[in-house]
């Protein structure tokens, strides 16, 4: 069944089969990332630029090597090296961008709906890597890729997700993610970093659980998600102080005693050591931290591959 | 969608052989059986005799290793591996190779190829690596097979083993050893069943009823 998708812009919009061919396509490309020549001809000749309006290591650095080792071109554009510092606007940008013919334009920008504008304007491929707090849908196939690994499925498993909810668009597409595939999802942070309308946080209503209690959110959890306190984002103080959020929503090995004795440690990263999580759990035997990083490239070279898929009418047949 | 190919369509989601209805269903409609090319056990005797071709012509078969190409090219490897262990008592390391990654049709073809996994576990260098698979007819799948091979490592040798070779080559390749040879019309096509996949064994020509 193809992916029958031009663009990769929210969780919200996927199917639970697309989803699932995400991560069997992703499952199939991790081999590449093994090889001694780590690359493969499938996207020869295709260009992909990564447009980032914000900071970041993990997902820029992520894209562009799908892209690489898939053959394609990959072309990255920082805000602060690019006119948008002379005020161009986003849609100019991107309209001179696409004069060039780019084949996927993947977007990070601090604006939620970004990408979708695009979507709309483009034709180009458009891949959400980040819009404001709305969505970071790569990053929830890549958790759910990364928990795949260590658990033998998503439905009816107990994932807590704690930190600061309202302003994480990884809290947010995981719970749609986690929600649609049947797993149990608990929200957690102190109640001013918890979203007013948590309840439309989830696929459906009553989908989520939130509590402020760590203790409840860690209980019988087969898979426990750290959140990065995002200080740069808060003016008002949400908290008392960083030693304070550690003492009652940090992540301890005495915390972990409650969560399954297999649970998993996830966090999207960069992790802030002594603020949301101990070195002792970020560097122990379940935290997963470094499979999520892993899974990232796969996932990205499974999106990349699919969202450029052959659209041409032609006869599929066998020919060997 | 008629209901057979929605029936097959549900079938197939959930035995998750997704790959096999995207190849399957073109196969499966509007086509007239003309001729069965082989039966079971003609599958069994035309292996055996591959088995022992591979063999007298690559001496003991210490340096052999087989690569399926998927889907049917696999369980043929298989096969073959035991087929050798049996007349030879080698163990030969068996490899599975998705050429799709390296397909020259992919901004065309209408419906984007399924990936499934490559699995090549063993080292490649001073090997001789047999290719393997069920119908050899343009010789593309082989060409992208091979460019795979190249990225794994540096084969020693690689040789090519097919059940069926049905002509109408597009590019010069030739396999070293044939089960079968038939000539066919290009508006024909050669339809391998294999127990492993299709629940079924033989070979068969059919055509697209008009």
């Amino acid at each position: 069944m193809p992916f029958n998708a031009k663009h990769l812009l929210s969780i919200e919009n996927l199917s639970i089969e697309q989803i699932q061919l995400i991560l069997a396509t992703a499952t199939s490309f991790r081999e590449i990332s093994k090889r001694p020549i780590k690359k493969v001809p499938t996207l020869r000749g295709k260009t992909v630029i990564n447009l980032f309006f914000e900071a970041s290591t993990r997902t820029r650095t992520s894209f562009e090597i799908a892209a690489k080792r898939l053959s394609a071109d990959a072309i990255n554009i920082s805000v602060s090296a690019s006119s948008i510092a002379k005020g161009e606007t986003l849609i100019d940008t991107v309209r001179n961008l696409e004069a060039m013919a780019p084949d996927v334009i993947v977007i990070r920008h601090p604006s939620a709906g970004a990408p979708h504008q695009l979507a709309k304007r483009c034709t180009a491929c458009i891949v959400n890597a980040g819009d404001g707090a709305h969505e970071h849908p790569t990053q929830a196939l890549l958790d759910a890729l990364t928990i795949l690994d260590h658990k033998p499925t998503l439905k009816d498993l107990r994932v807590g997700i704690i930190g600061d909810i309202a302003h994480s668009r990884v809290a947010r597409s995981n719970c749609l993610l986690l929600g649609k595939m049947g797993a149990h999802v608990t929200i957690c942070g102190p109640p001013t970093l918890l979203p007013m309308h948590f309840d439309q946080m989830g696929p459906f209503p009553g989908s989520l659980t939130v509590t402020d209690r760590m203790s409840e959110a860690l209980d019988g959890a087969d898979v426990v998600m750290m959140l990065r306190v995002q200080l740069e984002r808060q003016q008002e103080a949400f908290f008392p102080s960083v030693r304070e959020y550690f003492g009652s929503y940090g992540l301890t090995p005495q915390r972990m005693n409650s969560a399954k004795r297999d649970a998993i440690i996830m966090h999207p990263g960069p992790i802030n050591r002594g603020v949301e999580i101990s070195s002792e759990v970020a560097d122990g035997r379940y935290s997963v931290i470094l499979n999520q990083v892993a899974s990232g490239v796969a996932v990205r070279m499974a999106i990349l591959y699919l969202v450029t898929g052959g659209r041409e009418q032609r006869e599929f047949g066998p020919e060997s | 969608m008629t209901d057979y190919y929605r029936l097959c369509y549900y079938a197939a989601i959930c035995t998750d052989n997704v790959g096999v209805v995207a190849r399957r269903l073109p196969s499966l409609m509007n086509l007239l059986e003309k001729v069965k090319l082989m039966t079971a056990d003609e599958i069994g005797l035309a292996l055996r005799g591959l088995a022992q071709e591979i063999v007298d012509h690559n001496g003991s078969g210490h340096e052999i290793a087989l690569v399926g190409i998927r889907r049917r090219g696999v369980p043929l490897a298989e096969r073959l591996a035991r087929a050798l262990w049996e007349i030879e008592s080698v163990e030969v390391s068996v490899g599975y190779l998705d050429i799709n990654l390296y397909r020259d049709d992919l901004s065309t073809v209408a419906t984007q190829p399924i990936i499934q996994s490559t699995e090549i576990d063993f080292p490649m260098n001073e090997k001789v690596v047999i290719l393997v698979d069920d119908v050899l007819y343009t010789g593309r799948t082989v060409r992208a097979a091979m460019d795979a091979l190249v990225d794994y490592g540096r084969p020693k040798a690689i040789q090519l083993c097919v059940l069926i070779d049905r002509g109408h080559r597009e590019l010069p390749i030739q396999a070293n050893f044939v089960g079968k040879t038939v000539t066919t019309k290009e508006i024909e096509m050669v339809e391998v069943r294999l127990n492993e996949v299709d629940q079924i064994e033989d070979v068969l020509l059919v055509e697209k009823a008009s």
